[in-house]
Parts: C-alpha cells; structure tokens; sequence
C-alpha cells in the first residue's frame, strides 16, 4: 500500500484542470518517469512556483472540482513520481479522482468549512499531514499544533487504496 | 418507479454491485487511440496480461497526432499498430483511413441505442447522442476495460435538460452548448449524467445531438444521452439493416432506452433557446461564456475549424456557406480539419475544400491536431484563436495562446474579418 504522510503543498485555486497538472505536450511519454520535471507546469497561481515548490510535498490541499478537463491518467502519475499520492480537495472531476483509486492512490473531499479554515488558519509553508487509514482522520501539524480532521472514504476506494489499484483488484474477481 | 436512460442501460448490463452504490457494468464497446492506450498495452505487458477481452468490441484509431511529427509521437502510433494487428482487432484505422475518434466511430455504427462504451478521453460522452451509457475514463479504467470487458461507476444520477423553443437562424447546437455551460458552470453536472430533452433536441439531427453531447464533460458530466427516436434509427440503419425484420422492429428495441415518463431526476431544467444569440467563450474556463455582440472586435491571429466537436459535414457546410466567395483577413491564418476521410470526402464533393481553399485556409488532413496543441496549428505565446474546438484551458493549443469557442459559422465570419464577430447567417 501507498503512503498518505508528509509535507503538504496548498494549491489555492478551484478548477485547476489535468492540462495545468501535465500540459498535452507531454502526453507522448511512455514512460511515468519522464512526466516528473513537468508536474503543475502551466498552473498560474500568484503564490506558487513549481521548481521552488514541489519538491519535498507529499500531500496536496486545493479548492473545488480539482483535476475537470482532459481524462488524462497522466495527471496522477505525474504527482505519484513527484512522490505525491494524496489530494485533499473541496470536491473533483469524476475521471480524476477515479484515477486516483484506480492507481491506488488517494483523492479524498472535505467540507468547504474545513477547506476554508486549513487555507486561513494554518502555515501553509510548513504544514504537515499524516493519514490514519484505520481511523480515518488525517493528523495536520502546523503552526506548532497537532490537530485532527476526521475524513471518509468509501468501501470500494478503499479496497482499492489496499489492493494497490483496479487493475489487480478486477482482474482476481472479474 | 420509472427509470432514466442511464438507469436503464446500467440495469441490463449490470456484472457486479460489490458496495452500495458501486456498480460494475458490462462493455459492448472500447475505444482506443494512440496517446492513452499504450501505456495501458505497456502495463498489460509488465504485468504478463497482454489479452484482449473481446477483439471484435475494441476499436482503436490514430487520431491526435497524425501523421506522426516526432519519434516520441511515432512510438505511440506503432505501439498501438502493433498491439491491434498482435491481437487481430479488426477496426483499426490508421492513416488514410483515420479520423477524430469521436467522429468516426459513430460513422462506422459502433455506437448504438442502449449500449455501453468507455474510452480513454473525456470527450466520449458524445457518443451518449445514440442513447448509450458512454464514459471517458483514465488508462487503467481503460486497461480494464480492454482485458476484462468491465468498468466500475457510481449510481448515474441524472438531470434532465429540457431544451425549448425554436433556434434562430444562424445559431447552433454549439451555441446551445456554451450556453448551458455558461449557465450550470463547469462543475454544474459533476458526477451526473445530463439527458437532453425538449423539442429542440428531437428536431436536431446526429451531427447536432453529438456536438451537444460532446461538450457535456465541460459541464463536468459523466455522459450527455439523448432519447434515441427515428433520426437515430436512419442513422444506424445501413449497419443494423441485417439484424432486424424492419425499421419499426429495430425501433421497438431502441425503445427500450426512452427514459419512463415518471423517471427520477436529480434536477430538472429548462433551457429556452427562443431568441438565443451566437455564443463565444472568453477567458479560461468553457463556463466563460458571452454572445458574441459581447466580444466583437477582439482581434484574432488564427481561426481552427475542425475537431470531435464541430468538425463533420454540416460544421464545414455552415463554414463554407460563410466563405463562399470570401477572402480571409491577411492577419488571420485559417485552418480547417475535417474531422474523418469520409467528411472530407463529402467535402471535396460538395465543393466545400474549394471554398475554404479560395478563401486562403489551409486544410489539414483528419486529425485533432491543433486541438489539443500537439500538432498542425499550435499557438505561439499571446496568440488568439478563434476555434470551434471545445476547450479554452489555459495553454491548451500552446504556452501562452488563449482560445475562443464558437461555432464553425461564427469562426468563420471572424476569420474574414480579422476579428471575433457574428456570422451574417444570423440576424438577430
Ligand atoms: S478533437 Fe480535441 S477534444 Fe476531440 S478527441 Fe481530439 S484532442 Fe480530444
């Protein structure tokens, strides 16, 4: 099973789409290696850099519809070889938070409220998460302080979080 | 209770319900093109499980980049090549006989009443204009799909649009589209499957309810469906002649996948089109969206008429008929794909090449090219392009290019003058 733990990277922005998460040019890899330097590369967002952002974050907290346009899998691979395999969000796009599953990897909404709260309250520059798969809630330190958001997750996602991905899971029952 | 299309489908062609609202469905059809797909056959590879689950329900095209432009873009037309002829899938179109995939599987009759199609693109939702459950998905869904004949959705919730009132002369099922999309915004159908309804629906022909249909995702839906009637029917005819006594035989077994007079609707709307004006998205987002009286005079530097949203025959009619004895504006460079051999075929025939040829637009062989920015008319930084496409993403057709949406009729007028403006089909 993946994990679900570190450095958090706030992306304060609804609607950011699968062509600013890995622009179309770079859909002719072959390989999910050769996505990592190209991660949020066309994202504009006054408070992000990518080279100077993304390195070291293994967890991501954004707004509304998260990851809407193109169906490309390559947005999820393109954080998973970053080392990102959990996207905490107000809601998503249907075939990217399939995606996240699908690959074994996790796409989990939060209330508004909460969402609202982790972007005004918390330092964003050194917030880290840790995920309780068990219990459900996700352990947020910043600012000096534990805190902790309780989180569900359905029972087929989670068979997939633990089956590593859909592939493997269909393939021993269908 | 009464049932939606999507319900229905889902009914008969449920395999599992392992969790609550966890439904795994049966596929009679997956499609395939060369950028999703082979990192799927590379993966059923690693992992020792290259099988195809049925050849004759996987149909694959060349379609994005075609040509191929690059050694990188080369490897994917072959990986796929290669897999199709490895697995003896018949329908296989590679070049000189390729097209947009969303164009030219419904003109093969792929797609019929009551079926289920994933693809690896989010704009499968336009094969929904059939009246079939049909779902973009990422490549492991895909990767699935293509060795077991399976895919996992949740309940399909519907809503129901309901289009009233009689389009204007000049405005189109594009305009319908921008302008519910303007309306509901981009998250408006998240999850939900959107049927559309209404006399203005009934009175459209396929080429039409699959624009409609196509920019349903951009709404966030999983699939536009619309109810399959007669005009269905004379579509599908010359391929499903041999399997049915007669045409009132084959339409009692579309039939079944009208939505029951008392199904459920997670939500309802209705959409007057009565004195609708040509519409244009601005900005960013598909749900940015303007007449085009709103954003006249924004000058343009290339017009794109083609792609799986408004690249078929009546698109290049409407165009051409916009063209007819016109030049381009010297500061614009026009292109135009249409969307499959056989519409360009029709096109040559009716003389529309020659019209958009005279007028100064080059014109490309069936491909997405420009579309999607990876070929045959990407933008350069701070260039507009006034496009019949259906995404205006940030860089989606170059680092650096803004996008305007708009129908063929619409580009084609701006493409004359120089800048975004009203064709002079409409008289609003
Ligand atoms: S024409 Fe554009 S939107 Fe349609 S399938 Fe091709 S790239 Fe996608």
């Amino acid at each position: 099973m993946k994990k679900f733990n570190g450095k958090v990277l706030f992306l304060d922005r609804a609607d950011i789409n699968t062509d600013e998460i890995i622009p179309a040019k770079y859909l002719t890899e072959n390989s999910k290696q050769a996505l990592k330097p190209y991660l949020l590369e066309d994202l504009e967002l006054d408070s992000f850099l990518a080279e100077r952002d993304i390195a070291g974050k293994s967890v991501v907290i954004t707004r509304s519809n998260f990851g809407c346009g193109s169906s490309r899998e390559h947005a999820p691979w393109a954080f998973e070889v970053n080392g990102i395999n959990l996207v905490i969000a107000e809601s998503f796009a249907r075939i990217f938070r399939q995606n996240m599953f699908n690959c074994g990897m996790m796409a989990i909404e939060l209330p508004r409220e909460v969402i609202d709260r982790l972007f005004s309250v918390i330092d964003q520059k050194d917030t880290e998460l840790e995920t309780d798969l068990e219990k459900n809630v996700f352990k947020i330190s910043a600012n000096g302080k534990t805190e902790e958001i309780p989180f569900a997750i359905s029972d087929f996602d989670r068979a997939l979080v633990e089956a590593g991905g859909w592939v493997d899971y269909a393939d021993l029952k269908y | 209770m009464g049932r939606t299309i999507v319900e229905k489908i889902f009914d008969s062609h449920r395999v599992d319900n392992p969790f609550g609202d966890i439904h795994v469905i049966r596929l009679d059809a997956v499609f395939c093109h060369e950028i999703t797909t082979p990192i799927a056959i590379n993966d059923l590879e690693a992992r020792g499980k290259d099988r195809v689950y049925d050849p004759s329900k996987i149909k694959a095209v060349i379609d994005h980049v075609t040509p191929a432009k690059d050694s990188k873009t080369a490897i994917q037309g072959k990986i796929l090549r290669d897999w199709a002829r490895r697995h003896k899938i018949r329908d296989f179109f590679d070049i000189g006989h390729n097209g947009v995939c969303h164009a030219i599987f419904p003109e093969k009759g792929f797609v019929r009443p009551g079926y289920t199609v994933i693809m690896g693109d989010s704009h499968t939702c336009t094969h929904g204009a059939f009246g079939a459950f049909a779902a973009g998905v990422g490549t492991t869904d895909l990767e699935v799909g293509i060795l077991k004949g399976v895919c996992a959705f949740r309940h399909p919730k519907t809503i129901k649009i309901d289009i009233t009132g009689r389009l204007p002369k000049g405005v189109y099922a594009k305009d319908i589209i921008l302008s519910i999309i303007g309306r509901i915004g981009v998250n408006g159908a998240t999850n939900r499957v959107i049927e559309f309804s209404g006399h203005a629906v009934e009175s459209m022909n396929m080429e039409s309810r699959m624009t409609l249909c196509n920019m349903a995702v951009e709404a966030g839906a999983t699939c536009g469906i619309c109810t399959p009637d007669m005009t269905t029917l004379e579509y599908l005819w010359e391929f499903v002649k041999d399997e049915f006594p007669s045409k009132e035989a084959a339409m009692a077994e579309f039939s079944h996948y009208k939505p029951d007079p008392d199904a459920v609707y997670d939500k309802i709307i209705e959409h007057n089109i009565g004195t609708l004006e040509p519409q244009v998205t601005y900005g960013y987002k598909p749900e940015n969206v303007r007449s085009v009286r709103e954003m006249e005079k924004t000058k343009i530097d290339q017009v794109y008429i083609g792609s799986c949203t408004n690249g078929r025959i009546d698109d290049l009619a409407a165009a051409a008929e916009v063209l007819q004895d016109q030049k381009i504006n010297s500061g614009v460079r026009g292109i135009v794909s249409p969307a499959t051999p056989k519409i360009f075929n029709e096109a040559l025939e009716r003389g529309y090449i020659k019209i958009f040829m005279d007028a100064g637009f080059c014109v490309t062989n069936p491909t997405c090219g420009a579309c999607l920015g990876m070929s045959n008319g990407v933008l350069a930084d701070g260039e507009i392009c006034a496009s019949t496409t259906n995404r205006n993403f940030n860089g989606r057709m170059g680092k650096g290019g803004m996008v305007h949406l708009m129908s063929p009729a619409t580009a084609a007028a701006s493409a004359i003058s120089g800048y975004i403006t009203n064709s002079n089909l409409y008289q609003g």
